[in-house]
């Protein structure tokens, strides 16, 4: 079994974007349930969400508050997870709740070592 | 009470006292022999109450007749130390009057500081318990070897390497510094729930002793909450856990033995007296930050005193399990959560689910599926729940599951 890395993205600037509090509390049972049938194959790893706000920090030692490279990509939270291969790591990603709501995307790597990063 | 029904009572209660408190005085390196002068009162008291009857105060009696062996023993150890040790290594040590102190709050203070000797990270967590249901529990080593389903010699030789590693680590018969209080207290909690569990979940048939692992878990508990440095969130936590179990202790098994599935259990059972002790518990484990195993399964404990099949208890035990498995995987955490699963979100969601889990090897995930497919497919249904009784293990198991399969046949 190798460790995956399933990074969540969606659009947590844009006011229209943002759900209500009903429906968040929706979204957050189906995260759970998601995360929940994860760990009962035990192969979760670990994981957790992201605030909305952020730093960045550029080259030159230049710090601004979270501008992200699209509002659609902006990183809501991620999860480690143990699969046979990247194919059974993708299938437990196609699950991910957040795949619901247009334009939203979840990314899968691999996690490797400092020294196999190629 | 007759002397032969009297001291073993008193057997159970004042012996792990007495060493827990000469310990105190004369060290965990010493602890046989405080053992041996706990086992010598008994043994006076069983020659003396057998010849002259009951004392009038058979505590205090035994106290007393404690006190004067210790005081004896360290008396010729102090000759020893005073006279005979200096002639040899010609240096001067002190000798000190014993004291022996068995006020209640001694016992206590005692026993407290034994708890968290015996649960010290350098020994295995199996003679963690073997040493506190010895030291702390009072249990003979057969009734220790019948809990474990051993024999005695593994018990004894258990139990002797465990308290030679004691000795050889120096392992001070005190409470942890405040800043290591947290992961001390884990080893410590993860005995008591062992304890437990033991008395709890095992197939044995013993059942009053069974009961009594359970009643002493929850003692020892208890302890810990009465006291300032170690009355932490997770200590109330599985204290509840513990309350809300034996709850329904009487209600899990019938005159036979056979147990009876949560679902046909006789409420009137129910010990509502320690569901509502659990409850107070469970609010006083609220505290603090630190959400663990023992926070999540008292809630899930807590939901399953409340008989109704509602919606709310259901999404709240799933809920409480998504967390749980998320802390710590196993497999019956696993199938349970799924369970809650076809409860909160329906059966076809949690079939789907349950064919992704790997345990082709375990009885209750065969019985699992049937009980999925019951309303939905009834000769799959009937194939699982065969396929599960070829698995079983245990004759209960066995009869459990023949029962579902019979409901077929009708």
């Amino acid at each position: 079994m190798d460790e995956y890395l399933i990074l969540m993205r969606l659009d947590l600037i844009t006011k229209d974007a943002q759900p209500s509090p009903e429906q968040m509390q929706v979204y957050m049972k189906m995260y759970q349930d998601w995360v929940g049938g994860i760990a009962a194959q035990n192969k979760f790893v670990g994981g957790t969400g992201l605030s909305t706000e952020g730093k960045v920090i550029k080259s030159g030692q230049i710090v601004t508050d979270g501008p992200f490279a699209e509002t659609k990509e902006s990183i809501a939270g991620f999860i480690t997870i143990k699969a046979k291969n990247f194919e059974e790591a993708a299938d437990i990603a196609k699950g991910c709740p957040i795949l619901n709501g247009p334009g939203n995307s979840v990314e899968v790597r691999k996690i490797v070592g400092v020294d196999n990063t190629r | 009470m007759q002397s032969s029904e009297i001291l073993p009572h008193l057997f159970r209660n004042e012996y792990t006292k007495i060493v827990s408190v000469l310990c105190k005085h004369i060290g965990f390196e010493n602890i046989e022999i405080a053992e041996e002068i706990a086992s010598e009162t008994f043994l006076t008291a069983t020659e003396t109450w057998g010849i002259k009857g009951n004392p009038e105060h058979p505590t205090a009696w035994l106290y007393a007749v404690a006190k004067n062996k210790a005081k004896n023993y360290l008396q010729r150890n102090s000759i020893f130390q005073t006279k005979i040790l200096p002639e040899l290594t010609k240096t001067q040590t002190e000798s000190i009057e014993p004291e022996i102190d068995l006020s209640p709050e001694n016992i206590y203070d005692s026993q407290l500081r034994m708890i968290f000797a015996i649960c010290h990270p350098s020994v295995s967590s199996e003679a963690q318990v073997g040493l506190s249901l010895r030291i702390l529990c009072g249990f003979g080593i057969e009734e220790i070897a019948d809990a474990f389903l051993t024999n005695k010699e593994t018990i004894n030789k258990r139990l002797f390497r465990a308290k030679e590693r004691l000795r050889e680590e120096k392992i001070a018969i005190e409470l942890p510094a405040p800043e290591e209080i947290e992961d001390r207290l884990d080893s410590v909690l993860s005995t008591i729930y062992l304890l437990f569990n033991e008395g709890y979940y095992s197939i044995s048939q013993n059942k009053p002793l069974r009961k009594d692992l359970c009643i002493e878990a929850i003692r020892l508990c208890s302890m810990l909450v009465e006291n300032q440095i170690t009355n932490k969130p997770q200590v109330y936590a599985l204290l509840a856990l513990m309350c809300f179990h034996t709850s329904r202790f009487e209600a899990r098994q019938d005159e036979n033995g056979e147990q009876i599935l949560y679902q046909d259990q006789d409420t009137n059972l129910w010990n509502y007296d320690l569901i509502r002790k659990g409850e107070i518990f469970l609010n006083k484990a609220a505290s603090g930050t630190k959400l663990t195993k023992y926070h999540l399964e008292a809630g899930i404990a807590y939901w399953h005193t409340q008989k109704e099949d509602t919606k709310e208890k259901w999404e709240n035990i799933l809920q409480l399990y998504n967390r749980l498995l998320q802390l710590q995987y196993s497999p019956i955490a696993a199938l349970n959560r799924t369970y809650a699963l076809s409860k909160a979100n329906g059966k076809k969601e949690a079939i789907l689910e349950a064919e992704k889990l790997d345990l082709k090897e375990n009885h209750f995930y065969f019985a699992l599926l049937g009980e999925l497919y019951i309303d939905i497919d009834r000769s799959k249904s009937e194939g699982y729940f065969r396929k599960a009784l070829s698995l079983a293990k245990t004759s209960q198991a066995k009869i459990s599951i023949q029962k579902k399969i019979d409901q077929f046949s009708k």
